[in-house]
C-alpha cells in the first residue's frame, strides 16, 4: 500500500505549493493528480497575483478591498492572514525563478486590477498562472526525492477511519485502470473548482468539483456553495476567458450603441468595479436590448497602445485570433459574462483544516472564506499559494504527531464494485453520460447564473435531482483498463451532480442579493438576516442546511459602491 | 454548421491488434476546433476514442497531435481550416487526418507516452533555477528586458508538438530536442541563474546537445505558443560561442565565414568558404592547428561532389577569380553591415509583436 505522511490530491498551484511546503517540514509527501501537474487549471489564471508589496501600499488596504469585494461575506480573519502573507509569498516565488514583469528600475512592476484601490497586481505578461505553476513544477522536479509524484492518478473516494479521521484515499491509476488504496496521516484536497457544472464556462474540462464532492460524501461541511462567479469578459459560445488585465490596461466596455455603459453602474471605478458588479451591468444591458443580437457587449482593447498589448496581453491577442477570428489590436471583441469561479467549497479554517480531522482543503476546492460573495481578480492565485502552503505546513505537523491508521480494505472494494457496476450497464439502457452533462450545464447556466429567482433555481434543482437518477443508469462505451476516460467521465458526472445540487440548495436558501448571488425576487442585501454563511452537510435526502457566523475584525459592513 | 470527416489513427492496446484507421463524421461550426470535433465523436459515437485534453484554449498543452501530418494542438486548429488544408494536400473530398504525436510511443489512440520522451529530456537540462548564495531580502534586481526575453521560453506549455515534429530527433532519438533546449535557454538567459557557463558547456559537449539541431524550422512551425524553440537553440549556440566553447560542427565559424566574406566581396566567394569555415587559423599563419588541417581536408570530398553535380564550377574554387560588385555597391553592403552592428536587437515576439505584423508608424518613431 503506497504510504505517505501527507498526501495531496490535485497538483495545480495549491497542490504543488502544499506538497513543497509539507516536504520542507521533512515529512514524506505524495502528490497525486488526475492529469499531469502542468495541465492543471491554474494555468488559466492570466492577469496576475495581488500583494501589497509596495512601500506606499498596505496589507490593510488590500484586505479592505477584498472584504468589500466579497460583499462582506468573506471572513476577515482569513482575509487578514492572506493579505499579510502575500508580499512574502511573491518574493518567495521570485526567488524560485518566476519571471515577473519588472519596472524600469528592474524591480517588480505592477498593473491595475478590478476592485483594487492600488495597482498591486504582479504578473508575467498574461500567463501569470502558467508561469508560476511551471516554476513550482521545476521545484518538484528538483525535489523529486522528497515529493513522490503520481501523475495521472484519479481519486475516487476518501477513506475515513473508525475515529472519523481521514486516513487515506482510493485511487485509480489512469494508465492501467488498477485500483489502489493510499495510506496517509493527512490528506490535502487541492483539486480545484466545479466550473464544468455550467456550460459554457471558462474552466477546463477537468474542473468537475471532485474534491468538493468527495469531502461532502464523507460528511465534511461545505460553505457558500451558492457563490459562483460569472466573469465579465468571456467569449460567447465556448466561454473562453479574456483577462481582466485587459481592462486593467485600460480597455473599455461598450454596448451596441457604442456607449461606455459602466458610467451608469460604477461611475468611479468604471470597468474596474468588482466582477459581480460588471457582470450584472453587462447582463442588464444585454437583457434590456442594448447588447448585440448574439447576446454580447463589446470589449474595446484598441484603446491600449499596440506595443503594450503585445507585451502584456499577448495571450489575448492569440485567443482573439484563434478562437474568435478577431484582431484585438484593431477591433473590439464581443464578450459576455460567463461561469468562472467557485467561491464556495469545503469549509476550512486558515490552516486548511476541514471539520474532519486529517482532511485539509486548499485553493478553489476550499472555502476559508477569503472571497465571500465575490472574488477579486488576482486574489485566486494568492489564495492557492497562501493556503496551499499553510495546509502543507499544518498537515506535516499533524503527521509528525500521530501514528495514523490503516484505511479499511472495504473502502477500496466498495469503489471497485461501483466501477464494475458502471462498466456492466447495458449499452442503450439509459442515457449517455455526455447527454446528461450537457443538460446539466445548460440548465445551470440558464437558472443559476448572473440573475436568479426562486422559480428558476427550483427548476434547476428539480432537473439536477432527475439527472442524478438518470446518472444511475447512464452507460459508457469503453470497457478497457488503459486510459478509460469514459469511466472517469461517469465518475466525474457524479461529482458534478453533487456540486450542482448543493449550489441550488444554497442559492434557494439565501433570500437576498449579495456578491454573485443576485435574486430578482430579493434584490437587496439584507445584513440583518443574511450576514452569515450557509453550511451544507450530507444527510439522507440531500444536503442539510446550517449557518455559521461571518468573522468581522475591523471592517463593519457598509453599502458597496464602485 | 458544416459536416466534416475525421480520419483518426486509432490504437486500442487491449484489443490485441495493431493500429487502424477509423472515420468519424461530425457536424460543427468551422470556427470550432479539431478537438471539438473529436470530442463530439467521443460524446456521440464512441466513448472509447481517447485523447488527452483539458483547457480547450491552448494553455494546458494536453492535446498535442498531428493534423494532416502537421504537429500542433487539436484545440488550436480550427476544423474548417484543417478541412481546407486536407483538401489542398490531397485534392478535394478528403478527410481530416488525425494521428498521435511523433517521436513518442503511442499508449492508446491519440495518447502518447510523454514521460519517457518529452519529460525525461526536460529533466536532462537541470530545469530549475540555480542561483548562488542566499536570495536577497527583496527581489533580485534585473534588467526588465531580460525577463521579457525569457518569457518567450516560459510561454512553453510542454505540449510536445515541437518534439513530435523534430526531424533531428527522428534521426537521433537521443537528441535533447527543441522543448528541453528552449527550457534550457529559460535558465541560461535568466540573469538570476549562476551556472550559465556550466549549463552551456553541458549542452554543448553533449553529442546530442545544441549542435544536433539542423535548422529545419519544423519546431517553429509546430509550436502553438510562439516559443520558436529553434530560435532558443540558436541563442544557446551564440551564448556558447561567446563563452569560447568550440563548436564541433564548425557551424559557428561557418556562419562567421559567410558574414566576413560577404562584407568583403558582396557575394559569396566559394573559394574562400572552406578555408574560412573549417580552417580559420590557416591563412596568414605559419602553424595551422591540427584540427584546422583535418577539417579542411575532410571538406575536400564535399567540394568535389559539389563540382561533380555542378552545384559550383571548379573555377569558383580558384582563389582570386571571384568577381567584385560593380560601382559603389560594395560600399552599400558595408553600410548595411554598419547599420546591423549599430542596431543589435534580437527578434522577440514579446517586444516586437507577431512575426509578419508591420510596425506602426508611431512604433518606429519610438524605436
Amino acid at each position: 500500500m503506497p504510504t505517505h505522511d501527507v498526501l495531496v490530491i490535485g497538483a495545480g498551484l495549491a497542490g504543488q505549493r502544499a506538497a513543497l511546503a509539507a516536504a520542507e517540514q521533512g515529512v514524506s509527501v505524495g502528490l497525486l493528480s488526475k492529469v499531469h501537474p502542468v495541465r492543471s487549471h491554474s494555468n488559466a489564471a492570466q492577469g496576475g497575483i495581488n500583494a501589497a508589496l509596495n512601500p506606499e501600499d498596505s496589507w490593510e488596504s488590500h484586505a479592505f478591498d477584498t472584504v468589500k469585494g466579497s460583499d462582506y461575506l468573506g471572513d476577515q480573519d482569513a482575509i487578514e492572514v492572506m493579505c499579510r502573507e502575500a508580499p512574502e509569498e511573491i518574493l518567495h516565488l521570485e526567488h524560485l525563478g518566476v519571471t515577473f514583469h519588472r519596472n524600469e528600475e528592474g524591480k517588480l512592476g505592477t498593473r491595475a486590477f478590478g476592485g483594487a484601490s492600488a495597482a498591486r497586481t504582479y504578473y508575467v505578461a498574461d500567463i501569470t498562472g502558467q508561469a508560476i505553476m511551471h516554476v513550482l513544477y521545476e521545484q518538484l522536479m528538483k525535489h523529486a526525492d522528497s515529493v513522490a509524484r503520481y501523475e495521472e492518478w484519479f481519486c475516487t473516494a476518501l477513506a475515513i477511519d473508525e475515529q472519523g479521521e481521514c486516513c487515506g484515499v482510493v485511487t485509480r491509476n489512469v494508465a492501467d485502470g488498477s485500483m489502489e488504496l493510499f495510506r496517509a496521516k493527512a490528506v490535502i484536497l487541492a483539486s480545484g473548482g466545479n466550473g464544468q457544472v455550467w456550460k459554457p464556462t471558462t474552466n477546463a474540462l477537468i474542473c468537475t468539483g471532485d474534491g468538493i464532492s468527495m469531502a461532502y460524501r464523507v460528511g465534511a461541511k461545505l460553505m457558500d456553495m451558492e457563490m459562483i462567479q460569472y466573469h465579465p469578459t468571456t467569449l460567447a459560445g465556448k466561454g473562453f476567458l479574456i483577462t481582466e488585465g485587459a481592462r486593467g490596461e485600460g480597455a473599455h466596455l461598450l454596448n451596441a450603441k457604442g456607449e461606455r455603459f459602466m458610467e451608469r453602474y460604477a461611475p468611479n471605478k468604471m470597468e474596474l468595479a468588482s466582477r459581480d458588479v460588471v457582470s450584472r451591468a453587462e447582463q442588464t444591458e444585454i437583457d434590456e436590448g442594448r447588447g448585440f443580437p448574439d447576446g454580447t457587449v463589446e470589449l474595446d482593447i484598441t484603446v491600449v497602445p499596440k506595443k503594450r498589448i503585445h507585451e502584456a496581453l499577448r495571450e489575448i491577442v492569440l485567443v482573439g485570433k484563434d478562437f474568435a477570428g478577431v484582431d484585438i489590436t484593431k477591433e473590439p471583441i464581443r464578450i459576455k459574462p460567463g461561469n468562472h469561479y467557485t467561491m464556495g467549497g469545503v469549509k476550512t479554517d486558515v490552516d486548511g483544516r476541514t471539520d474532519i480531522p486529517g482532511l485539509y482543503a486548499a485553493g478553489e476546492v476550499a472555502c476559508v472564506s477569503v472571497h465571500g460573495g465575490n472574488r477579486l481578480g488576482a486574489n485566486s492565485l494568492l489564495d492557492t499559494l497562501i493556503f496551499g502552503r499553510r495546509s502543507g505546513v499544518d498537515a506535516a505537523a499533524r503527521a509528525k504527531q500521530i501514528d495514523g491508521s490503516q484505511p479499511a480494505k472495504e473502502v477500496l472494494e466498495a469503489e471497485q464494485a461501483k466501477i464494475d457496476a458502471i462498466a456492466a450497464r447495458e449499452k442503450g439502457s439509459g442515457r449517455r453520460v455526455s447527454e446528461i452533462k450537457l443538460e446539466l450545464g445548460t440548465t445551470m447556466d440558464k437558472h443559476v447564473a448572473v440573475f436568479r429567482s426562486e422559480a428558476g433555481i427550483q427548476e434547476a434543482l428539480d432537473t439536477v435531482r432527475r439527472l442524478k437518477e438518470e446518472a444511475e443508469s447512464a452507460y459508457i462505451d469503453d470497457q478497457g483498463s488503459v486510459f478509460n476516460q469514459d469511466m472517469l467521465g461517469a465518475i466525474e458526472l457524479g461529482y458534478m451532480l453533487d456540486n450542482a445540487e448543493c449550489t441550488c440548495v444554497s442559492a434557494l436558501e439565501r433570500k437576498e442579493s449579495r456578491g454573485a448571488q443576485y435574486r430578482t425576487d430579493f434584490p437587496e442585501r439584507n445584513d440583518e438576516e443574511w450576514l452569515k454563511h450557509i453550511d451544507l452537510q450530507l444527510a439522507d435526502d440531500g444536503p442539510d442546511i446550517s449557518y455559521s457566523e461571518v468573522t468581522i475584525t475591523q471592517w463593519e459592513p457598509e453599502e458597496r459602491k464602485y | 454548421m458544416a459536416e466534416y470527416t475525421l480520419k483518426v489513427r486509432r490504437y486500442q492496446p487491449e484489443a490485441g491488434e495493431g493500429p487502424y484507421w477509423e472515420e468519424f463524421n461530425v457536424e460543427l461550426e468551422p470556427s470550432l476546433s479539431v478537438l471539438d470535433g473529436l470530442l463530439q465523436a467521443k460524446d456521440r459515437d464512441d466513448g472509447s476514442l481517447s485523447v488527452r485534453c483539458s483547457c480547450r484554449a491552448a494553455i494546458c498543452g494536453s492535446c498535442g497531435m498531428k493534423i494532416n501530418g502537421q504537429s500542433g494542438l487539436g484545440c488550436k486548429t480550427q476544423i474548417g481550416e484543417a478541412h481546407e488544408a486536407a483538401n489542398r494536400r490531397n485534392g478535394g473530398g478528403n478527410p481530416i487526418v488525425v494521428e498521435p504525436m511523433g517521436n513518442m510511443p503511442v499508449i492508446k489512440d491519440l495518447i502518447t507516452d510523454m514521460e519517457s520522451t518529452h519529460w525525461e529530456k526536460i529533466r536532462r537540462v537541470t530545469p530549475w533555477l540555480l542561483p548562488h548564495g542566499d536570495p536577497p531580502e527583496r527581489e533580485y534586481i534585473v534588467e526588465p528586458e531580460s525577463m521579457i526575453d525569457i518569457t518567450q521560453s516560459m510561454a512553453c506549455i510542454q505540449c510536445g508538438a515541437c518534439v513530435s515534429s523534430c526531424l533531428s530527433m527522428e534521426a537521433d532519438p537521443d537528441f535533447v530536442g527543441p522543448a528541453a533546449l528552449a527550457k534550457a535557454y529559460r535558465f541560461v538567459g535568466d540573469p538570476r541563474d549562476a551556472e550559465t557557463k556550466e549549463r552551456l558547456h553541458d549542452l554543448a559537449e553533449d553529442p546530442h546537445g545544441i549542435y544536433d539541431c539542423t535548422h529545419c524550422f519544423s519546431c517553429v512551425d509546430a509550436c502553438p505558443k510562439g516559443v520558436a524553440p529553434m530560435d532558443q537553440i540558436m541563442r544557446l549556440r551564440r551564448r556558447a560561442g561567446q563563452e569560447g566553447i568550440e563548436d564541433p560542427n564548425s557551424g559557428h565559424h561557418h556562419e562567421l565565414a559567410f558574414v566576413k566574406i560577404i562584407e568583403k566581396k558582396g557575394t559569396l566567394d566559394e573559394a574562400e568558404l572552406p578555408a574560412e569555415s573549417f580552417a580559420f587559423g590557416l591563412k596568414g599563419k605559419l602553424m595551422p592547428s591540427k584540427r584546422a588541417i583535418k577539417e579542411l581536408l575532410a571538406s575536400v570530398p564535399t567540394v568535389l561532389r559539389a563540382i561533380r553535380v555542378r552545384k559550383v564550377k571548379a573555377r569558383q574554387f580558384i582563389p582570386g577569380l571571384h568577381h567584385k560588385l560593380p560601382g559603389g555597391a560594395q560600399d552599400d553592403v558595408k553600410a548595411i553591415y554598419a547599420h546591423a552592428q549599430a542596431h543589435r536587437e534580437e527578434f522577440n515576439i514579446y517586444i516586437k509583436g507577431e512575426e509578419g505584423t508591420e510596425p506602426e508608424p508611431d512604433e518606429e518613431e519610438a524605436a
